[in-house]
């Protein structure tokens, strides 16, 4: 899923500005299981808008709304009024969302309420953590199923470098481990250790964000336009 | 004064905020928000035993600690509560095994919260009383009202907490 965090309240209020009249639009999928903008969420910082503006003596109505995905026109179909009522949409999903209410209603500025950080997983409860780095050419098969390019810190192809300490990533050792001291564990666990002499070339990063706009088309899904 | 010796809670000892001198004809309100199985059975029996306690707090009855949310306090201060606390089993003795742990860590970052807004984190406190601790209960609710007389009455107005236009909840007025 995609990871994201909270932006700090005064950032949020800064955004806000002189607006009386603010939707606070949470997004029902990625981001709630992350506990950045599902619809409790929304309800904190809702409540929090309320109080922050109470307490500087300012008129704020504050309406909250979650939507299942921000990133699928459908989902808008039951908000459509509320975000034209308001002053401000304050959208709580990824950077998608709050690019799609763009889209879709050209006379609102949505602001976005939280930083979308990363592709990953909840590792364990409250710990969420990068997996995925969408580099558009997986290499997964490779190091059996530890990926490189997001859990290196470097994104090494052919394995660690020397800031590798007993299993820890010189980066932050405390909090991410050498990918690929995982890759090798795991590699010898399986019985492929011989997997490692195959030497990975220079990647070809055209398929990730130095390639431009990714675009991918299904010309077997795209809309039939008949001609009148 | 509460003996804070024997007192399980989050309130530092000791406690900068009992160095302030109590705000002037202030009375506080108080929400406390009492486990079914400790606080709450403690709140009874301070009553059985005829213990005095400010009548500034509003008892809030939930089922364990652990189901108290960020959003049941921040309701709390919105609708104008000048204090809330959390007043569940001791630490171990939780009848579903980990509320209060769970409890005490959402105190922690709704401390965070409130401080955001510029509410002071001291308003919000956890703390642990037992089935038995009658007096203890009325230690707490005494120490905690002690302490928002002190830190004054909350910049948030008392009213009604709104949710989309509708009422969702009330304060019993002060009166």
């Amino acid at each position: 899923m995609i990871l994201a965090e909270r932006k700090p309240l005064a950032e949020i209020i800064e955004l806000i500005g002189d607006a009386r009249k603010v939707l606070v639009l949470g997004c029902g999928t990625c981001v709630t299981v992350c506990f950045a903008g599902g619809s409790k969420e929304v309800g904190i910082l809702a409540s929090q808008l309320r109080m922050a503006a109470s307490k500087a003596g300012k008129e704020l109505e504050v309406v909250e709304e979650t939507i299942e995905r921000q990133c699928e026109d459908e989902f808008f179909e039951g908000v459509k009024e509320k975000i034209s009522d308001a002053d401000v949409v304050l959208s709580l999903a990824c950077g998608v969302g709050v690019q799609t209410i763009a889209e879709l209603f050209p006379e609102v500025v949505p602001l976005p309420g939280v930083n979308t950080t990363s592709f990953g997983r909840p590792v364990e409860p409250g710990v969420f953590v990068e997996y995925c780095a969408g580099c558009g050419d997986c290499l997964l098969a490779l190091t059996a199923g530890i990926c490189p390019i997001a859990r290196c810190s470097k994104s090494l192809l052919n394995g660690p470098c020397g800031g590798s300490e007993n299993g820890r990533c010189e980066v932050d050792p405390e909090n991410i481990p050498c990918a690929w001291h995982m890759i090798y564990e795991r590699l010898e666990k399986l019985g492929r250790l011989d997997w490692l002499d195959k030497i990975s070339e220079a990647k070809d990063w055209s398929s990730s964000a130095s390639g431009g706009v990714r675009i991918d088309i299904r010309e077997d899904l795209r809309e039939i336009k008949l001609e009148s | 004064m509460a003996q804070r010796d024997d007192l399980i809670s989050t309130v530092p000892d000791p406690d900068p905020v009992m160095k302030l001198d109590p705000v002037p004809g202030f009375e506080p309100v108080i929400a406390s928000l009492c486990c079914h199985y400790c606080s709450y059975v403690a709140a009874d029996l301070a009553g059985s035993m005829r213990l005095q306690y400010p009548a500034n707090i509003r008892i809030i009855r939930v089922p364990c600690t652990g189901k108290v949310d960020i959003i049941h306090i921040l309701k709390a201060f919105e609708s104008g509560a000048d204090g809330v606390y959390v007043s569940g089993c001791e630490e171990g003795s939780c009848h579903f095994k980990i509320g209060n742990l769970l409890a005490k860590k959402r105190v922690y970052y709704a401390k965070k919260l409130i401080e955001e807004i510029g509410l002071e984190p001291e308003r919000l406190e956890m703390f642990n009383t037992a089935a038995s601790q009658g007096p203890r209960f009325a230690e707490v609710a005494t120490l905690m009202t002690e302490r928002i007389r002190r830190l004054g009455p909350s910049p948030i107005p008392r009213n009604v907490a709104f949710v989309n236009g509708e009422k969702e909840y009330e304060f019993v007025p002060d009166n």
